[in-house]
């Protein structure tokens, strides 16, 4: 099936400060973002879009070069979303946002700080998923969408989508979570901070200010990137794409690359310090590790969700040993204690937590099957 | 299971739901079960179902269906949170037998079992003439059938004894799905139970 073909990005801004939950103001920010298909009369068929740790506004689609011809330039997302797709934009107004902090048009440590008409860099506040939401309430009322058909997001992205439905419960009618965990274990807290501690101490991070030396600290980013991809994966999908596999010949007892799996961690560590921005690699960890809607209720999950409204639809992955099927039921026994709208797949996958971004046939018709309670 | 068998199974147990009541069907399927107690008798109804073709046609049929594994028991599912907690045909498929009626008390304040009764005549018949039924109610052979429990409205009333639950209500169906008043262990089809602590 085609897809939706070439997409332009929008940026809508913001004058009105926002208030952030670690304190302080945001005194105006921008928001790029991306829509596809057309939002109907009743403003009724809008979906929002969340994306994960290292995702942005550009869902699907493909954007044009300066010819307007399309580029590889393809969305993250692309796979589920366009007409005849699960997020079939036929039927549905389909918006994707960066989010505040990003490093792809957002506002984020890489704009320039009006204060001191420099880059923000480490000056730029911890940003949330509480804030993020509220910032994408700010993008609602610019579209004129009073409720979302459905906010939808995996990993990162799946708990902006649950923490809508806490927010703003009559702005809601669906929430899909996928691949999601209610908060962060301490394994999980680990990890990121190895990750933020490989950026931290690269000396060319310069404490964040790293814009103002021209370099960027591309060694701590890489090493993030790579840590984090073995987190997405899973030990059979690694195996079986990997193995023990050499690259060339016999090994060469040196350290240079020489295991299949070495040669493509690097590759993909290397291809994500070169695009992306280490500051903002930060902050999405830190939204990460704090969020935990369940800490104001002293922990009982239950009665955090209960202000909750809308449907949900919760998806996991068996291979997904990052947030686990384990955690996704977490949310959902919380919701049926509650007598909420809840259902539950749980996708036979080999991808490890990466699984939410494929092209899994199953897991696409469960979305999609999900959707037909939308009645725009 | 033949359609006549099936509505019927299914009458008896929407007979049982009171408005707005809570049901969790175990082994739900597509969700037609549920789906017909949230549209005739108001009830607010949770499936759980293994296989995944059927957890997609039950969220097809917006149902609130959640995967899961009933061997490993109803971890999760919290104590006494359910008017009903329905095991329709199933419970033969079913390798922890106690402990899955164990837990359907423990979330709900009635167990609703269905079974298909291998005492029925014609099963036994095909016993007593050497072979293992099978049938449109039994469509299964020895060497590929789900069911792996084999037992008879007696069986399951001496396990209720030993497991100290009251039977509440019997019915016995036949294979039209008429109600079966006399002799029931051996002119039973399928049996319906209404249990409780």
């Amino acid at each position: 099936m085609a897809g939706i073909g070439i997409v332009a990005a929008q940026c809508a801004h913001f004058t009105q400060p926002l208030k952030l939950k670690g304190g302080g103001l945001l005194p105006a920010f921008d928001l790029v973002y991306e829509t596809y298909g057309t939002l109907n009369a009743a403003k009724s068929n809008a979906i929002l879009v969340c994306h994960a740790l290292s995702g942005h506004h550009h869902v699907a689609g493909r954007t044009a070069d300066e010819f307007g011809k399309p580029t590889a330039n393809i969305g993250w997302w692309d796979n589920i979303v366009g007409p005849g797709r699960p997020l079939d934009t036929e039927r549905f107004f389909i918006v994707g946002v960066n989010n505040l902090g990003g490093c792809h048009g957002s506002t984020g440590p890489a704009s320039i700080n009006p204060a001191t008409a420099k880059p923000w860099g480490a000056d730029f506040p911890v940003v949330t998923v509480e804030d993020w939401v509220d910032s994408q309430a700010r993008l609602a009322d610019h579209l004129g969408i009073d409720a979302w058909a459905a906010v939808m997001g995996g990993s990162l992205g799946g708990m902006q989508a649950l923490q809508w439905t806490l927010s703003y419960p009559q702005r809601v009618n669906h929430a899909l979570v996928i691949a999601v965990a209610p908060k962060l274990s301490a394994e999980n807290i680990a990890f990121n901070d190895v990750a933020r501690q490989a950026i931290l101490t690269d000396p060319d991070f310069h404490g964040g200010h790293f814009y103002e030396h021209g370099v960027r600290p591309l060694r701590g980013l890489r090493l993030a990137r790579m840590l984090g991809h073995i987190t997405y994966l899973s030990d059979d999908q690694m195996a079986e794409k990997f193995g023990r596999r050499l690259r060339v010949g016999a090994g060469s007892y040196g350290f240079d690359v020489e295991f299949e799996i070495e040669s493509y961690l690097r590759y993909q560590g290397d291809k994500f310090a070169g695009v992306f921005d280490a500051n903002t690699y930060l902050r999405m960890t830190k939204a990460l590790d704090y969020f935990d809607p369940a800490l104001d209720f002293d922990d009982d999950l239950a009665a955090a969700l209960a202000r909750a409204r809308a449907g949900f639809l919760v998806v996991a992955f068996t291979t997904d040993w990052r947030f686990s099927p384990e955690r996704s039921r977490e949310i959902v026994h919380a919701m049926v204690h509650n007598g909420q709208d809840v259902a539950y797949a749980e996708i036979d996958s080999a991808h490890g937590h990466d699984s939410f971004l494929m092209d899994e046939p199953h897991y696409h018709a469960v979305v999609a099957n999900y959707l037909k309670r939308i009645k725009p | 299971m033949n359609q006549a068998l099936e509505r019927a199974d299914f009458d008896l147990i929407a007979s049982w739901v009171q408005p707005g009541e809570r049901v969790l069907d175990l082994g739900c399927g597509d969700g037609s079960l549920l789906k017909r107690l949230i549209a005739e008798r108001g009830a607010k109804g949770y499936g759980v179902e293994l296989e995944g073709a059927a957890v997609l046609a039950a969220i097809g049929n917006g149902i609130n269906v959640i995967q899961g594994n009933l061997e490993q028991g109803l971890a999760g599912f919290d104590d006494q949170t359910f008017n009903h907690v329905v095991l329709s045909r199933t419970l033969q498929t079913v390798r922890h037998t106690e402990r899955i009626l164990t837990e359907m008390l423990r979330v709900g304040r009635e167990a609703v079992v269905s079974f298909p009764n291998f005492a029925y005549w014609k099963n036994r018949m095909a016993v007593m003439a050497g072979r293992m039924p099978v049938s449109e109610d039994l469509p299964y052979e020895w060497f590929d059938t789900p069911n792996l429990r084999f037992f008879t409205l007696l069986d399951f009333e001496a396990l209720c004894a030993k497991m100290s639950l009251v039977i509440r209500e019997r019915q016995v169906l036949d294979e039209a799905g008429r109600l079966v008043l006399e002799e029931p262990n051996f002119l039973g089809s399928l049996a319906v139970y209404r249990l409780a602590r």
